[in-house]
């Protein structure tokens, strides 16, 4: 163990990382017990289990489990597999539910997991079905609305382990006028050959868009222009998100990258308001600004849309964008196969349009057969096709290295806007998780 | 010989599986709406995405896309048949024809080959140089499943 431990060591370097991260079954295994069983990872948010009964089934690393809201109002979570002989008890999806009844024999276990009736009950040893139910996930803990879940009975409390990241999540909800977000409007769900610290390290990277995306700056460059009066168009709003994709170097450079302990990071002054997600000038943001400040007054909501957290990452599961309300969730399903579901935020509470803003920008940006996703779907499996060979042992991770600026909190911010701080941080993460004793 | 609502589905299968998809596009109105729902039974594109939901700005953008050296995920551009049957007049009004069909697709990019089904349905206009798609909606039968990323036109 303790060599194994020192082999791990010597994979993560400051400046670089050994292959076999990225390639090794073996490593991907351990990571599966090691990061995913132990990590805080989000699930959802509050409004997918609104009522008492509401579920929703989903995976934790490679475990199948059940979100579901218990009648004394706390949120479950329950690994979906029966304690009978192991099919899983819930089909796949969401639903209400009075309890979960296994397809099998039958068994039947309410939504705390308690198993309740048995068929052929007389044909088991007394007291012996008394132990058995569906397992509970140990830890589960809301932020700000967000679900989240520990495969792990011991280590730090959610907020310990968001530390100030916790400020993305703050935006998100902020930003809702009366504080009121909803999952909806479908949840795209797009696979990939490649390792899961794929789409994690690509979403801080100021350095890929003008490469990656070079195809949709230049037809987005070429689209009518958004918001001219009287031609406003549904799309407006991602064709203004491929234009900035295409930004001059001296602007990347320029936005800040932050990390935060335990592998967070968010980009900093990408977007401002005014300068892309619905154009101040728009009827539609005015509108919502206007119910911004109704519920919370003038200063507070000011304060709120100063707030420029771009792509935030939660390490290891999670990326979103709270100006657009979109949030992704990884799923790792082998060393080279990964899937990630992509849900839309509704702010209850503001105008209509800004909803359609969110969908639109899904549907052309984040979505399946998107202009922007794809092209970095395909990168991300020419990484793991590079990454395969052996001919090569090293991937270069030293853009900026030498330079990060140490900040209060833990905080760390590259030298520049497009420095790959954020992923020596999330390999340090790494480390610390693989080890025996993390 | 196939009748003429036939050889036009036919005509636009055929231009899209020999790539030539500006001439595609000249098969749609100017305002033609392409649509491939992400949800079952998807009632609207606006509340709720999709997987694509475009009008003729946003399609023109595509084929664009398509077209240029850098787009990783599209060039070289993937290999296709469209297989298409069970056709079946559903209405006729004024000058506008509603077709429903099936979509059996064959894709193949990067040694990769997929197969995609779906039920598709036409909103043709006459016009008077030709029959015209004013509306399309391709429902594919996985939808709602995990998917790799699309790159191609239904
Ligand atoms: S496996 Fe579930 S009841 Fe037998
Ligand atoms: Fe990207």
């Amino acid at each position: 163990m303790v060599a194994r431990d020192e082999q791990l060591a010597m994979l993560v370097q400051p400046d670089r990382v050994h292959r076999s991260v990225y390639a090794d079954p073996v490593i991907f295994e351990l990571e599966m017990e090691r990061i995913f069983g132990r990590a805080w990872l989000i699930l959802g948010h509050e409004s997918q289990v609104a009522a008492a009964g509401d579920y929703f089934t989903t995976r934790m690393g490679r475990e199948p489990v059940i979100v579901v809201r218990h009648e004394d109002g706390s949120v479950r979570v329950l690994v979906n597999r029966c304690a009978h002989r192991g099919a899983t008890v819930c089909a796949e999806g969401r639903g209400r539910a009075e309890r979960f009844v296994c397809p099998y024999h039958g068994w039947s276990y309410d939504r705390g997991g308690r198993l309740g009736a048995v068929p052929f009950e007389s044909g088991y040893q007394r007291g012996k079905l008394s132990e058995l139910g569906l397992k509970q996930v140990p830890r589960v803990a809301l932020y700000r609305g967000f679900i989240f879940a520990s495969l792990s009975s011991s280590g730090p409390g959610l907020e310990e382990f968001l530390g100030p990241a916790r400020a993305s999540f703050d935006d998100l909800v902020d930003r809702a006028p009366g504080g009121e977000l909803e999952v909806t409007g479908g949840v795209f769900k797009h696979a990939y050959n490649g390792n899961w610290k794929f789409m994690l390290e690509n979403h801080l990277d100021g350095a890929h868009p003008a490469w990656v995306h070079a195809s949709s700056v230049a037809v987005a460059r070429g689209a009518p222009e958004p918001g001219a009066p009287g031609k406003e168009h549904h799309f407006d709003i991602a064709v203004r998100q491929m234009r900035q994709n295409g930004a001059p170097d001296a602007v990347w450079d320029a936005i800040g990258v932050w990390t935060t302990p335990r592998g967070h990071g968010y980009l900093g002054d990408y977007h401002s308001d005014d300068r892309l997600v619905a154009g101040m000038g728009s009827p539609v943001f005015d509108e919502y600004r206007k119910k911004l400040v109704e519920r919370c007054g003038q200063k507070e909501a000011d304060r709120i849309l100063r707030v420029t957290l771009w792509n935030t990452i939660i390490y290891p599961n999670c990326s979103f964008m709270s100006q657009f309300r979109q949030l992704r969730i990884i799923h790792p399903l082998a060393v080279d196969r990964s899937v990630v579901y992509t849900y839309s935020f509704r702010m209850k509470q503001a105008p209509p349009g800004m909803f359609r803003d969110t969908v639109a920008f899904a549907n052309v940006v984040n979505g399946t057969a998107s202009w922007v996703l794809t092209d970095d779907l395909e990168v991300y499996e020419r990484l793991q096709r590079g990454l395969s060979s052996g001919a090569v042992d090293w991937v270069y991770i030293g853009r900026g290295h030498g330079g990060d600026v140490d900040e209060a909190d833990g905080t760390r911010r590259g030298n520049t806007g497009t420095s790959e701080v954020f992923i020596r941080s999330q390999m340090r993460a790494w480390l610390d998780y693989m080890g025996a004793d993390a | 010989m196939p009748g003429e609502i036939e050889q036009f589905l036919y005509l636009e299968a055929r231009l899209l599986d020999t790539q030539r998809y500006e001439a595609w596009l000249d098969l749609y109105t100017e305002d033609a709406i392409y649509w491939v729902p992400l949800e079952h039974d998807q009632r609207e594109p606006f509340e709720t995405s999709s997987i694509i939901h475009d009008d003729r700005t946003l399609l023109d953008l595509r084929v664009r896309q398509a077209r240029h050296p850098r787009a990783h995920a599209r060039q070289p551009l993937a290999r296709t048949v469209h297989q298409i049957g069970n056709i079946s007049l559903e209405d006729e009004k004024k000058n506008e024809l509603t077709i429903k069909s099936t979509l059996v697709l064959v894709e193949f990019r990067n040694e990769r080959q997929r197969v995609w089904g779906a039920l598709v349905e036409h909103r043709l206009r006459r016009l008077p140089q030709g029959l015209r798609i004013a509306r399309k909606r391709v429902d594919l039968v996985n939808s709602e499943s995990e998917l790799d990323g699309v790159a191609i036109l239904f």
